[in-house]
């Protein structure tokens, strides 16, 4: 670890290199919280096991939907042989009573599909959220008014009660495309809002107007002179949206409107395992246990992150 | 105060008709057939023409959207002749599945919802409350950063995971809690506690961290406020400044959030009720969902909607009455 280079060596250092960017600082200052690198651990790990998914089955033998009749009992409703689940030196982690999927490919199947629907319904947002939060509040007036209503109505949507509708209704589309698609419809007001009150307070540094009275366009203006600096607020919604949009992929998926069978989900696995509980609770502690780490993960890095970013937080 | 409610009712009634005509195109341009739907699977061509011409389903969608409207407002009498039905005030049409009143069906589990919602929020502000208060007063201390990871970690676990914990440990492993089942609270109060006790248990801590957090927040920032400095000065105790001077405005954004969450709550907590097979309004949801019975998902959505909106408004208007800057904006 390099930050324990002693304090002595700093000003001498400093003179004659150039001032740190603020990104290489505030790297630098979240290298020092362990809690934001338990968690950035926490997300390498999840996103490195959902990219690796198919050469980790290959290893351990089992994609995830082979199905293993040997491995359970089908004397005892089809719940796993032996303990834990069914622990085993062929299912690392077990099996799933039933059709005895193996739950080891299953958690890394579902690894990817719940990072790529977070993942890409966030960058939907952000893009969206940033267009628009940018125009409202860079233009004002008129267009300020048509889009602030429109947010306010979409927030008081019950969020929640209208995904599962939406996604109800429409049967034979692409599932996790419509799951993405439906999932961002609901959030990107949030981040919106905060875009857009940010560029309002941007709007008026001295360094806009002077480039306003320097006769550049408004888009040169807000590519050049806002958004790079609105970069760090970004972020960090970004990072704290991401577990909320895990929790919904798999909330719409436990309750049956989500991903669909035989894509391997986790909110499914939940789904299935609540009927076993009492007698397998390992089945529904595996798919639990992956949810709760991957959003404690983003929690903890977008909690640090914001406090390290955050202008208004803790430069100091 | 008086303009500003009625600006308000305005917004309202607007965004309500807004939810409605969405909720009303989501449901009846896509695919499905509700004529087709409510007549079965074994039924002729002919008879799901009639059905539909009884329905009314041959109007333009925007008649469709009047009557739909008009119906909740002043009840609608459905199918002709012998079959005519009158459907009376908040008419939200009838089930598919059960053929019942959709808004009877809605307020016979709405004291379901209620339970869980009050029972949980009375935990989770007792948590939540306590934990903040204890972190602010301790701030930057280990008490306050324990407690603040703590809050991250509830704020992460899944209520699923909660759930079947809490059934695993109390019901399957040591017995200590009956399963839960709901037994209605003027029949048996000490049951229905009883039996409510893992779903408030569930959904309070989900939510109490949010609430830690936030009064956590709010109390600094009021401790920092020149009257708390005033109320010392003249030498109060520390216990009665914070009790009296400190705790009372740093709540308002708490019951904010409170108003918020119990309205979200009444109209059903579709994972929860699902998880501990409560029959309150979101598994009514949850049900007619997966038996595609439109009419209930269409009544649960829109009085969703109404619950939510009203309790924003109960919120801010309850807000505005106490703070009046709140009025300008």
């Amino acid at each position: 670890m390099t930050t324990t280079v002693p304090a002595v060596q700093e000003p001498t250092e400093r003179q004659g290199q150039v001032p740190a960017s603020p990104w290489r600082s505030a790297w630098r200052r979240l290298r020092r919280r362990p809690i934001a690198l338990v968690g950035l651990g926490l997300i390498v790990f999840f996103v490195l096991a959902a990219l690796l998914a198919p050469v980790l089955t290959a290893i351990s033998g089992h994609g995830p939907t082979d199905t293993d009749k040997l491995a359970v009992d089908r004397f005892l409703g089809g719940l796993p042989k032996g303990s834990l689940g069914g622990v085993s030196s062929q299912h690392w982690l077990g099996v799933e009573p039933g059709l005895g999927h193996d739950i080891f490919a299953r958690l890394l199947y579902g690894a990817q599909i719940s990072l790529l629907v977070a993942f890409s319904a966030a960058l939907l947002i952000t893009v969206v959220g940033v267009a628009l939060g940018v125009t409202a509040g860079y233009f004002g007036g008129k267009v300020d008014m048509v889009i602030s209503r429109f947010m306010d109505i979409m927030m008081s949507f019950p969020s929640l009660i209208f995904m599962i509708a939406l996604l109800s209704v429409a049967k034979d589309v692409n599932r996790v495309l419509l799951l993405i698609i439906v999932m961002s419809l609901f959030t990107w007001p949030y981040i919106a809002r905060v875009i857009r009150g940010q560029t309002i307070s941007l709007k008026h540094r001295e360094y806009v107007e002077a480039a306003r009275a320097g006769g550049t366009s408004s888009t040169r203006i807000v590519l050049t002179e806002i958004l790079p600096n609105l970069t760090s607020t970004i972020i960090v919604y970004i990072t704290l949206a991401i577990p909320g949009l895990i929790g919904s992929e798999a909330g719409l998926t436990y309750l049956g409107v989500g991903v669909q069978p035989p894509t391997p989900s986790w909110g499914q696995m939940i789904a299935d395992s609540e009927l076993y509980y009492k007698l397998d609770p390992m089945f529904f502690v595996l798919p639990c246990a992956c949810l709760f780490l991957v959003v404690l993960g983003f929690t903890l890095l977008g909690d640090a992150l914001r406090d390290v970013l955050d202008p208004k937080g803790g430069n100091g | 105060m008086i303009g500003y409610l009625i600006r308000r009712l305005a917004g309202i009634a607007l965004t309500l008709l807004v939810i409605c005509a969405v909720t009303f195109t989501i449901f009846y341009l896509l695919p499905s057939d509700p004529a087709q739907a409510f007549c079965g699977k074994d039924c002729t061509p002919d008879r799901v023409a009639e059905v539909r011409r009884q329905m009314g389903l041959n109007a333009p969608l925007i008649v469709q959207f009047g009557r739909y409207v008009l119906a909740i407002f002043a009840g609608r009498t459905m199918g002709t002749g012998s079959y005519a039905v009158h459907c009376d005030f908040p008419c939200f049409g009838y089930s598919f599945q059960t053929g019942l009143p959709v808004w009877n069906m809605i307020t016979d589990r709405l004291s379901v919802s209620i339970s869980l919602a009050i029972g949980s929020a009375v935990l989770w502000l007792g948590m939540g409350l306590l934990t903040g208060v204890v972190s602010a007063l301790r701030k930057n201390s280990w008490v306050d950063r324990t407690l603040m990871i703590g809050t991250i970690g509830a704020a992460a676990m899944p209520v699923y995971f909660t759930a079947m914990l809490l059934l695993y440990f109390f019901c399957a492993q040591t017995n200590l809690i009956p399963y839960p089942r709901y037994v209605d609270f003027t029949a048996d109060p000490l049951a229905w506690s009883q039996n409510m006790l893992l779903p408030w248990l569930t959904l309070a801590l989900a939510t109490a961290a949010m609430y830690a957090r936030m009064t956590r927040s709010s109390v600094i920032e009021t401790l920092g406020e020149p009257f708390v400095r005033t109320a010392r000065a003249k030498g109060l105790r520390e216990r009665r400044v914070v009790s009296k001077h400190g705790l009372r405005p740093a709540l308002t954004p708490v019951v904010t959030m409170l108003g918020m969450d119990l309205g979200g709550l009444l109209a059903g907590a579709v994972i929860t009720e699902q998880l501990f097979g409560l029959p309150g309004v979101g598994k009514l949801f949850a049900d007619a969902l997966h038996k595609s019975d439109q009419p209930v998902v269409m009544g649960v959505t829109l009085v969703a909607s109404f619950f939510i909106v009203t309790s924003n408004l109960v919120v801010d208007v309850l807000y505005a009455w106490i703070d009046p800057r709140a009025r300008l904006s």
